[in-house]
């Protein structure tokens, strides 16, 4: 698929095989030469993301009888980032959009051996964010990234989610909404909810994280009465 | 923000994909869905009149309201409604100026609907292909000059939450409507309890419409998302989850409340004009 084209392969596709069966398979009988990224092969390390049929998604988690039958498969690498060969796309963008996110700051320990008490439901929203694997499935679809490639204004859904999980966390006292607002381009964001939609972790990304930082930025800097009242309190 | 350059030329041209599934279905739906409502909306407000069934001058009828007339600030020419806030329209009202007590009154819901999330992403999609679904390929002029809602003209859905304030009031006005909608003004002159299908679609109305309301992730945010520590207050946690259900659904809701606040109002429509009774269950 290297230089945009592609390549048909015929597979026999026996019960139970998921599209990275199908590309093992491949692999192994007719180009050992195809590039493709896997680690887990159970949904859980985030390596294989691909377009199938042209919906982002795991390639070891779809299953070949979910697919429309007696068709040809179509099986594309992820469109957001640079293709390096085949089926695996530089997506070192990312690690480099999250160093720049500023880290976990906690308040001080709340008891004397230097832990902290916090209650289950606190910590809830936080959890869901935690789920996330970093396939990028998230990013690949946005089209703030995809069609409009917003790379260097916008930090893309992953790393909203990343940064509400910091942000929700009762114990971080650091603030992160004025990177929110201009660096990270949260404004971009347009809740088509495309990224909730192919997020293998069911993380609810764009109602659970990505609104409610939208809220939290109107709070500091569009809601005119919030800003008056804080204006009021900090002067009181 | 620097980061290592990204070219990434788009190759999609608008409405291209490699999605097999029927993607269009959706925001054709969603198109078609709200055009219709608008259509039948602007309608309904510029007749100005078959409003309102009942009240002093349609004796023996239940007091029913369209929710597209209320509240009522001036009744149009000619009508008592029994409704009005102020009463007659006042003689100072441009001749020439078009009146419909509903025409004072839809733009506060609309702009609720037109800026509320749910539907941001709803016609983003659907009225200009934003994208039209996703992975699907937008129109090229837009390309890297996209703005979202980060940028004028969009940045100012910021400011939701104002409507949010006003459709709640709009909840009490409705919920009030609902209530009179229990009673009947007899021929003795005098108002009578009783319960008619009409009164069922009016309490039906705001029931969904309070469920859409309240479902609004502004409401979310206020009650009790905007703390990280929402077990610091029990009123706050019990708040939040409540409104964190409503939000879940909050499609449902805005979809059935739409469709219901238009059928309220042909009900009273129809049921004015004469075409359909307002049948009495109980009373
Ligand atoms: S909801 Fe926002 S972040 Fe998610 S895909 Fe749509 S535009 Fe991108
Ligand atoms: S949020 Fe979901 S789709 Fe996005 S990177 Fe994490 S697991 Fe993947
Ligand atoms: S191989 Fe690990 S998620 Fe697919
Ligand atoms: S988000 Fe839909 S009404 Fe506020």
């Amino acid at each position: 698929m290297q230089g945009g084209g592609f390549k048909d392969y015929s597979v026999e596709v026996t019960d139970g095989m998921v599209v990275l069966d199908c590309i093992h398979k491949i692999q192994a009988e007719q180009a050992p030469d195809l590039a493709c990224r896997w680690n887990c092969k159970a949904g859980k390390c985030g390596s294989c993301s691909a377009e199938i049929n042209g919906k982002p998604a795991l390639m070891c988690m779809t299953r070949m009888e979910t697919l429309p039958p007696g068709e040809p498969v179509m099986v594309e690498p992820m469109q957001t980032f640079p293709i390096i060969r085949d089926l695996v796309t530089d997506v070192s963008w990312n690690y480099e959009v999250k160093k720049k996110i500023k880290p976990f700051k906690p308040r001080k320990p709340d008891n004397a051996d230097g832990t902290w008490t916090v209650f289950q439901e606190d910590v809830e929203r936080s959890q869901e964010f935690r789920k996330c694997i970093e396939c990028f499935l998230c990013q690949d679809v946005c089209h703030v990234l995809r069609d409009h490639h917003k790379h260097d204004e916008f930090i893309g859904p992953r790393f909203l989610v990343f940064t509400a999980a910091l942000e929700m966390n009762p114990l971080d006292t650091e603030n992160r909404l004025a990177d929110l607002k201009d660096r990270d381009g949260i404004g971009y964001c347009n809740i088509t909810k495309c990224c909730t939609k192919v997020c293998p972790e069911h993380i609810t990304i764009t109602d659970n994280a990505i609104i409610p930082l939208k809220e939290r930025v109107v709070d500091e800097f569009y809601d005119p009465l919030t800003m008056l009242f804080r204006v009021f309190r900090a002067r009181s | 923000m620097s980061r290592s350059p990204i070219s990434l030329p788009q190759v999609r041209g608008f409405l291209q994909t490699n999605r097999r599934d029927l993607w269009w279905l959706q925001p054709t739906a969603t198109l078609l869905g709200l055009l219709a409502f608008i259509v039948y909306s602007t309608w309904g407000a510029l007749q100005g009149t078959h409003y309102f069934l009942g009240g002093p001058s349609q004796i023996g009828s239940q007091h029913l309201l369209s929710p597209f007339y209320s509240p009522v600030i001036w009744d149009g020419a000619g009508l008592t409604s029994g409704h009005a806030w102020i009463g007659a329209l006042p003689s100072w009202w441009p001749a020439w100026l078009l009146f419909s007590p509903a025409l004072l009154i839809l733009p506060f819901p609309g702009f609720f609907r037109f800026t509320c999330y749910y539907y941001r992403g709803a016609y983003y999609k659907a009225f200009w292909g934003d994208p039209t679904s996703c992975t699907v390929g937008e129109p090229s002029f837009r390309g890297e000059n996209y703005r979202g809602e980060q940028k004028l003209p969009l940045i100012l859905q910021n400011l939701h939450r104002y409507a949010l304030y006003i459709a709640i009031i709009f909840i009490f006005i409705l919920g009030w409507d609902a209530f009179a909608s229990l009673w009947y003004t007899g021929s003795d002159g005098k108002d009578h309890f009783g319960i008619s299908i009409g009164s069922l679609v009016l309490t039906t109305n705001v029931v969904l419409l309070g469920g859409y309301t309240f479902g609004c992730h502004c409401w979310r945010h206020l009650v009790g998302g905007r703390h990280d520590c929402l077990s610091c207050s029990k009123m706050r946690q019990n708040a939040y989850e409540r409104v964190s259900w409503l939000n879940s659904r909050h499609m449902l809701f805005a979809w059935m409340s739409l469709f219901w606040v238009g059928f309220t109002d042909l009900y009273v429509r129809m049921c004015s004009m004469g075409i359909w009774t307002d049948w009495r269950l109980i009373g």
